[in-house]
């Protein structure tokens, strides 16, 4: 019998960040330009699975994923119990750039989804010399919020079914029923507290709508791509961000909502690969 | 009757539809077997009071009644309720969130029964895209 595996490797990077020693988990798939994946909040790196088996991909980009501290299988730093995890824009910066740097990732395109795609502007504002490209899924400067987020921590409601039932509704009905529990099934695992975490930074620490002029696309180049069912980052939000920042791209992707590359991957490669090639022309130029 | 009326009856229908399609649903019920709670829907001006004991829909009322309670409220227009319950609904109207976030919905009263099982009660509000009925086409 011919067993399958999948071409996906793990390891564990341990790292200092924000002062503290922290074991990071990553996954990475393929060889050529290093293109670093940022999951979306309450989530972690297997979003990205299907980019890491997908030769179209694998055979010219390095897929690398890793895990936000405090999600997936990245361990919280210890002492972790008496705390209460709240991601920041500096964290979350430091946390990108040193891993970077710990696996020798040279200028790596950058696809960041939710709050990585929030986080890819503030990438490009600060540190866009750093690399070739950057992507931002459902990326945009500020959002109006839609829920109250106390409701994803606390003793009386079950934290992994009422995280996924808050993000089932960005799901696109188009999207495949598999890959929508697939999707779900991670916010389920997420840990308590973690999404919460997440999204402060999202509601609270990064209105970047008065900083946007401070991105310079030709120093690097800003793709952003919003699911048209989207309704937390809509295409409004993104194109009103990118109507501020000179020579930003914006792609709209159709039948697709919060999780293009976990809820419809088939349907994600189809705006994915194209920008991808542009990216690679670029860079072979 | 006038075509609004009919318009509008045939949405009540709909939701009258609810019963069966919930309780037919065994994965549905299952997910919801630990959950016993009141609450209203109303479509336009027509509400209908549901019962749920143990993830089933013991009873579904239409409305006005007096005085009767639920725990919370989901309010929308007949509109609003066509299109989230197209097979297929456009986007920003397929799901009660993002609805709510647009104004088109209201949510009100005690949340916390909606908010502990929120995947069974999103599951059973859009349980009659099943149905392929004139009335939300």
């Amino acid at each position: 019998m011919t067993l399958k595996f999948d071409p996906i490797m793990g390891r564990y990077v341990h790292v200092t960040l924000q002062g503290r020693q922290h074991r990071v988990y990553f996954e990475e798939a393929g060889q050529g330009i290093p293109l670093l994946c940022l999951h979306t909040a309450g989530a972690d790196g297997r979003q990205f699975r299907h980019m890491m088996t997908d030769s179209a991909i694998t055979d010219h980009f390095r897929v690398i994923a890793f895990d936000l501290p405090w999600h997936g299988k990245s361990t919280p730093p210890d002492g972790w119990q008496d705390e209460a995890y709240c991601l920041t824009t500096d964290a979350y910066i430091e946390a990108i750039r040193t891993v970077r740097d710990a696996l020798d990732l040279k200028k790596p395109v950058t696809l960041g989804c939710s709050i990585g795609g929030r986080i890819v502007l503030s990438l490009a504002m600060r540190h866009g010399e750093e690399f070739t490209a950057l992507i931002g899924l459902d990326s945009a400067a500020y959002q109006t919020g839609w829920y109250d987020s106390s409701w994803l921590h606390r003793p009386d409601v079950h934290g992994g079914e009422i995280c996924a039932g808050i993000v089932s509704g960005l799901i696109a009905p188009q999207s495949p029923t598999v890959n929508r529990w697939d999707t779900l099934w991670q916010y389920m695992q997420s840990g308590p507290g973690v999404f919460k975490g997440d999204i402060y930074f999202y509601r609270v620490d990064s209105d970047l709508r008065a900083e946007l002029a401070k991105i310079d696309t030709r120093v690097c180049p800003l793709y952003l791509m919003t699911g048209e069912y989207d309704f937390s980052c809509t295409p409004e939000d993104t194109m009103q961000t990118a109507e501020r920042v000179w020579g930003a791209e914006v792609i709209v992707m159709k039948d697709i909502g919060h999780f293009a590359m976990s809820e419809n991957p088939l349907q994600f490669r189809r705006y994915l690969l194209p920008l991808l090639e542009k990216i690679r022309a670029k860079c072979s130029l | 009757m006038s075509k609004d009326g009919a318009f509008a009856s045939s949405l009540a229908g709909v939701v009258e539809r609810l019963p069966e399609l919930v309780n037919g649903d065994v994965p549905l019920v299952r997910r919801g077997e630990f959950l016993t709670a009141d609450f209203m829907i109303e479509v336009g001006s027509r509400a209908h009071y549901v019962a749920i004991v143990n993830g089933r829909i013991a009873t579904l009322v239409p409305g006005p009644l007096l005085m009767r309670s639920w725990s919370f409220a989901i309010r929308g227009s007949e509109d609003a309720w066509r299109q989230f319950w197209r097979p297929l609904p456009p986007p920003h109207f397929h799901d009660i969130f993002a609805l709510a976030k647009r104004g088109e919905f209201r949510i009100e009263g005690d949340f916390r029964p909606l908010m502990t099982n929120l995947l069974y009660f999103k599951a059973l509000l859009a349980a009659p895209r099943a149905l392929k009925r004139e009335a939300h086409q």
